[in-house]
């Protein structure tokens, strides 16, 4: 039983400043699947990156013994040379090629001094049936949802005869559904002898599918669980990783009576220009004063491209028909800007890509969609600033040196704190939050929590865009499920159960 | 990425202190190394007519122009676009100045007041079609490049060169603030004052401004440190305005490029319209979901660029005293180069005015300085270029290694 594949010694790897690996030791047997998790910054990326020779041989102390053999990996290029393949949570695909060139490209088929189009495409839908895709491979990526793109990225591992894959926080970005095919695609491929590390926040899912489960906490091994041995918990793996028990995960609400209807939506259809086709057909919801409404529904249901639609409709797209009518008054806006006046925030769901600017500090993030309230004169009022930012950094725990720091800096938690200090400091109406807990750890996600239920108390509404079950049926007062464009049903916080909402969400 | 977290214990060796802020400035300090090597080459070469008051109130009145248009350039480039028309405009501005004074016998201020907003209108135009009509920056002003020059070489067709006798207007470039009436002086009075002022009016910021961080617990420079820094910034500030007061006083051309410099320093840092341009240059999709109108502040950019272009054109026709066909030719690279060599990033999102200043003395002491030493233009170009890159090429390691 002790045969394996890979054990990590006494791995130490520091920055400047901070030590992000302190003697780590990881062991993974021949064949199983591995699952590492921790909270952000506890260093699990970091040791991937030591393994995949991302970080080269000496700029960390301790040995990697891949395949009995101590290995000294100076690239990525050496260390998939071994057969170890990483898939990062940001998928490394190029759009605009199809699907076979996607597979092959950096390590193509040549014939002579060409490329072997007709072998690669042959070898690319081998590839393709292996992870029970079942599409056209000469499709551009583009065209292929996130958790298909994610296929073809395994796709492309297993073309290289990789031994060892590792998945970082694989289903993320994926929808329940497409979480579920890749769970088993990852089983179906550990009983033909692929040996997996999966880092991952989704302790059901690790539950699930891991035989060993490895926990890290600030650059440590913390412990690593037998799941065959000892039967693991969430609890147990909750209290490993952050070092202390949590209660429960989503935190209790006084029970209230909630207020008049803030926000009403009617008739809300909306056409994408693009493809010419209708994406939201006839939706009516509606949020009370105070309430949590929670929207679930799969990958592609449409609720993102409603709470854009809604906020301003900055992509763009073409609003057929629909009302909304906030504190009972009709309003229509015309961009952004329109939207936040009257109160309404959205709270992006890629703090990265279009919820922060990276490269400005805490400070400015948090003021810039309320600088009216700093104006004094001819200039901005920055000690008031400061006081702002001070008092936001202190009320919902941004860790951080000073909100000097750049934002670019923080760990994904922190970074969605400034995100919602920002939107808090707006002073909204009606918050709504997309994928509000998206890779952030266990203990930060408790904190957002506590602080939704903080605002709503003091009389904000909250539409909560997730596709987290466990966390809609938590949070929310009230839940609507998407389906295709459509409310496909809506449900009390009482009614509603797993099975009744995936019934719902399935059904188009 | 773990964060680095910089622990600064508070008994640190002030050498230490010194060695740890040259490394972390290393980006800004560069800037004014070079600035000073670059004088002081020109001045060992030259045999010291280099730094004599004339040549350097010279130096102020010839860099006055680009730095004017670099200061536009800046916004520009923080907003990730780029102005290749600046140069045409220019040129065509100043000769529709001179037009108008030579055959229209209009006023110089008609005059300028014209050219001004013809500058504004050739913005609006470049802006509306880079935000409205979504054309590219790189395109829309390369076609300006080409309509511009077009026009230049029609509105003086006729006539060939204009000589300009206008006084006035040609003291914007060559002329000399006036003393303070009654004084019989050997030294420049009034610039000695305004000298003074200024000197006083930066020490009493920056220790606001420290104070200030202070109060906040913020990190800050020990002290000695900051003495020594306001003793440097000052001598230097006092030592040029001696050099000049010792001859003709303050330029014309300092005075107008001061004026813009701190309208749009205070624009930039202190303004929320300054907040919008780094925020979109940062990042344009989370500015548009944070309320900002990017259309409008890009629009604004634009039309603040050619607005200063024609301000340059009226410079530089000023100091030629006369319009000509080639008038332009070349501005935009100067001014594109001073802002990157003033530190303005390549990726957008990061610049300062002040810095895209000293980014133009740069580059414009180096054609002062190599045609006092009669250098042939071919090699000055070679020379620009090769600064040019080795700048932009260190600004991109450096930052890289920021991250």
């Amino acid at each position: 039983m002790s045969d394996y594949i890979l054990e990590m010694q006494q791995i130490t790897k520091e920055f400047p400043g901070v030590k992000a690996l302190d003697n780590v030791n990881f062991q993974v047997r021949r064949g199983e699947i591995h699952c590492l998790i921790g909270e952000n910054g506890a260093g699990k990326s970091t040791l991937m990156k030591v393994l995949s020779g991302v970080y080269p041989y000496g700029s960390y102390t301790g040995n990697i013994v891949y395949n009995g053999k101590v290995q000294q990996f100076k690239s990525i290029a050496d260390s998939e040379g071994e057969g170890i393949a990483i898939i990062y949570q940001e998928l490394a695909l190029v759009p605009e090629l199809s699907i076979y060139e996607n597979i092959f490209f950096g390590h193509e088929i040549m014939k002579g001094r060409t490329i072997d189009w007709n072998e690669t495409i042959v070898r690319a839908k081998e590839s393709l049936e292996k992870v029970r895709l079942h599409v056209d491979p000469s499709m551009k990526v583009k065209n292929l949802g996130v958790g298909n793109q994610q296929l073809v990225e395994i796709a492309k591992a297993l073309s290289k005869n990789v031994k060892l894959l590792i998945l970082d926080e694989p289903t993320a970005s994926l929808n329940e559904d497409d979480s579920e095919n890749l769970l088993k695609l990852i089983k179906e491929l550990k009983e033909q002898g692929v040996t997996c590390i999966m880092i991952s926040h989704r302790l059901k899912e690790i539950i699930e599918i891991a035989d060993t489960i490895t926990v890290l906490r600030d650059g440590s091994t913390v412990c690593s669980m037998d799941a065959h041995k000892e039967k693991v918990t969430e609890a147990d793996i909750i209290r490993h990783m952050v070092g202390r028990e949590i209660e429960d995960i989503y935190p209790k609400r006084k029970k209230r009576e909630f207020g008049e209807t803030c926000l009403e939506i009617k008739n809300w259809t909306v056409e994408d220009p693009v493809k010419g086709k209708e994406i939201l057909h006839d939706i009516n919801i509606n949020v009370k004063k105070g309430e949590i409404v929670g929207i679930q529904g799969l990958m592609g249901a449409g609720r993102t491209e409603f709470a854009m639609s809604l906020f301003g409709n900055p992509t763009g797209y073409k609003i057929t028909a629909g009302e909304v009518f906030l504190e009972g008054k009709k309003v229509s806006f015309k961009r952004p800007k329109d939207a936040i006046k009257k109160g309404i925030a959205y709270v992006s769901e890629d703090r990265k890509g279009n919820g922060l600017v990276l490269i400005q500090d805490i400070k400015y993030n948090i003021s810039i969609a309320n600088l009216e309230e700093l104006q004094e004169g001819i200039s901005l009022n920055e000690n008031e600033e400061i006081n702002i930012a001070n008092s936001f950094k202190n009320s919902i725990n941004i860790k951080a040196p000073s909100i000097m720091q750049k934002v670019v800096n923080l760990s994904g938690g922190n970074q969605q704190k400034v995100q919602l200090a920002k939107w808090m400091f707006v002073k909204p109406k009606v918050l709504i939050l997309d994928e509000p807990t998206r890779g952030i750890d266990v203990g930060a996600k408790y904190e957002i929590y506590t602080l939704m239920n903080k605002l709503v108390e003091e009389g904000m509404s909250i539409i909560m865009i997730s596709s987290e079950l466990p966390e809609v049926l938590g949070m929310s007062d009230r839940l609507y499920v998407m389906s295709a464009g459509k409310i496909a049903g809506e449900l009390t916080a009482e009614e509603a159960d797993e099975n009744k909402v995936m019934a719902m969400a399935v059904r188009s | 990425m773990e964060k680095t977290i910089q622990n600064k214990g508070p008994r640190e060796g002030l050498g230490k202190e010194i060695a740890g802020l040259i490394k972390a400035n290393i980006r800004d300090y560069m800037m004014y190394i070079a600035l000073v090597v670059i004088m002081l080459f020109f001045t060992w070469r030259t045999g010291g007519s280099f730094i004599q008051a004339r040549n350097l109130s010279n130096l102020i009145n010839q860099a006055g122009y680009v730095a004017v248009l670099a200061i536009g350039m800046t916004l520009i480039l923080i907003l990730k676009h780029i102005d290749l028309s600046v140069g045409y405009v220019a040129g065509f501005c100043g000769a529709v100045a001179a037009i108008l004074m030579t055959q229209s016998g209009v006023n110089e201020w008609v005059a300028i007041i014209v050219v001004l907003a013809v500058g504004l209108l050739i913005g609006l135009y470049q802006g509306l079609l880079v935000t409205r009509v979504g054309v590219p920056a790189f395109v829309t002003t390369l076609a300006g490049m080409f309509m511009f020059r077009g026009l230049l070489n029609l509105t003086l067709q006729k006539t060939g060169t204009i000589i300009v006798p206008n006084e006035k207007f040609n003291a914007l470039s060559n002329g000399f603030i006036p003393d303070i009436p009654g004084l019989d002086s050997e030294f420049h009075v009034l610039t000695l004052l305004i000298g003074i002022a200024a000197v006083v009016l930066m020490i009493a910021s920056q220790v606001k401004a420290r104070k200030n961080k202070l109060k906040y617990n913020f990190e800050v420079t020990s002290a000695p440190v900051f003495v020594f820094g306001l003793i440097f910034v000052s001598a230097v500030i006092m030592s040029i305005i001696w050099v000049l007061a010792s001859y003709s006083g303050l330029p014309w051309t300092a005075v107008i490029v001061g004026v813009v410099l701190l309208v749009y320093n205070h624009m930039l840092n202190r303004t929320r319209l300054g907040r919008y341009i780094y925020g979109i240059g940062g990042n344009d999709q989370a500015a548009e979901l944070s309320g900002i109108d990017v259309k409008k502040v890009t629009l604004f950019a634009f039309c603040s660029m050619s607005l200063l272009a024609a301000l340059a054109g009226i410079l530089y026709t000023a100091r030629l005293q006369s319009a000509t066909p080639t008038a332009g030719n070349g501005f935009e690279l100067d001014a594109i180069a001073s802002s990157y060599i003033g530190g303005t990033a390549v990726s957008g999102g990061i610049g300062k005015v002040t810095n895209a200043i000293i980014g133009a003395f740069v580059i414009m002491s180096l054609t002062n300085g190599m045609n006092l030493m009669g250098v042939d233009v071919s090699y000055q170009y070679i020379v620009k270029g090769i600064i040019f890159i080795i700048a932009v090429a260190f600004d991109v390691r450096t930052r890289s290694k920021a991250r």
